[in-house]
């Protein structure tokens, strides 16, 4: 089984109240130095089978049509390497 | 013959009974419909009524957009069919394309619910015909969701085109830009808004109105003389 993870975030130019809202929290918690902050949405895929360039395609296909709203929202798709899988 | 008007109902709709109640009052018959049916019995309209269908998990609309009915709709709605989504029926209608932009979270994060007052600003459309131009009106808004934003592209767009069918008066509650209540596609046949017209139907509950009743009417009249 292999981890695809596919990072969702609202395009720069859109609004996003709920970062702005984490981001005016942090001096109050102490956290000083945090300029901006913006919150989007991760998805971990686990897939079976191989994920070979038709499979990528499968899911780039399913960020763009369901995960993400291309209208107001960008996507990353990426492989997930297992921690110490390097060779 | 008494026209027919569909109203779907979603896991999670909550407006469904109210906008059936709506349309009744208004003269017409209204149909229940299923978000499993792909058959549309016949109607000759649908509504897509207020709620959080499918729990609104991913985006408000995302999942109810791939729905079987929602394939029938979509498709009919290309050739012609009025529909008219309120609130999450709004949401529904951007994600499926039938409507340009897209409804985020409003910008203060809280919900709202309050009488809000609008200005017809399409009166040519399938669901606004019983209403003039610059008409206010005072329906209900309750929502999280309801800030309508658009490339400014699209916006320049739907203001040249005159399909901005509805604006917020008196203070904009969610951050809508351009102060968008509600907008119609090309066609006049698809509209979309925020507030809840089906709640202000009767004089004796809900916002104490009926100026939401228009909307029922200017259908069945397109339809009747159809």
């Amino acid at each position: 089984m292999a981890r695809v993870v596919v990072d969702v975030m609202l395009k720069p130019e859109i609004l996003d109240p709920q970062g702005q809202a984490v981001q005016r929290a942090l001096p109050r918690l102490g956290f000083e130095g945090i300029s901006d902050v913006r919150q989007g949405k991760r998805f971990e895929l686990e897939v079976e089978g191989p994920v070979d360039d038709a499979a990528l395609a499968r899911i780039r296909e399913m960020a763009e049509t369901f995960l993400a709203n291309t209208v107001i929202e960008d996507f990353v798709v990426r492989v997930d390497e297992p921690a110490g899988a390097g060779s | 013959m008494t026209a027919r008007v569909g109203v779907i109902t979603f896991p999670g709709t909550l407006d469904d009974r109210d906008t059936q109640r709506a349309v009744r009052i208004a003269g017409a018959e209204a149909v229940p419909l299923w978000h499993k049916d792909k058959d549309l019995k016949q109607v000759d309209a649908v509504v897509l009524p207020g709620g959080f269908s499918y729990g609104d998990y991913l985006r408000a609309g995302a999942i109810s957009r791939f729905s079987p009915v929602m394939e029938t709709v979509i498709e009919q709605a290309k050739g012609g069919l009025p529909v008219l989504g309120i609130c999450n029926g709004f949401q529904v209608l951007t994600e499926t394309h039938l409507l340009p932009g897209a409804m985020l979270r409003n910008n203060h994060l809280h919900f709202i619910c309050r009488d809000q007052k609008l200005r017809v600003e399409n009166a040519g459309t399938a669901w606004t015909a019983d209403y003039t131009a610059g008409q206010e009106i005072s329906i209900p808004l309750k929502n999280i969701d309801g800030r309508y934003v658009a490339d400014e592209r699209t916006l320049d767009e739907l203001e040249a085109e005159g399909r901005v069918a509805f604006r917020y008066l008196d203070g904009n509650p969610n951050g809508s830009l351009r102060d968008i209540a509600g907008i119609t596609n090309a066609a006049g046949n698809v509209v979309g808004l925020m507030p809840h017209p089906e709640h202000a139907v009767e004089p004796l509950i809900g916002a104490g109105g009926t100026d939401g009743l228009g909307f029922f009417t200017s259908i069945l009249k397109k339809l009747v003389n159809a």
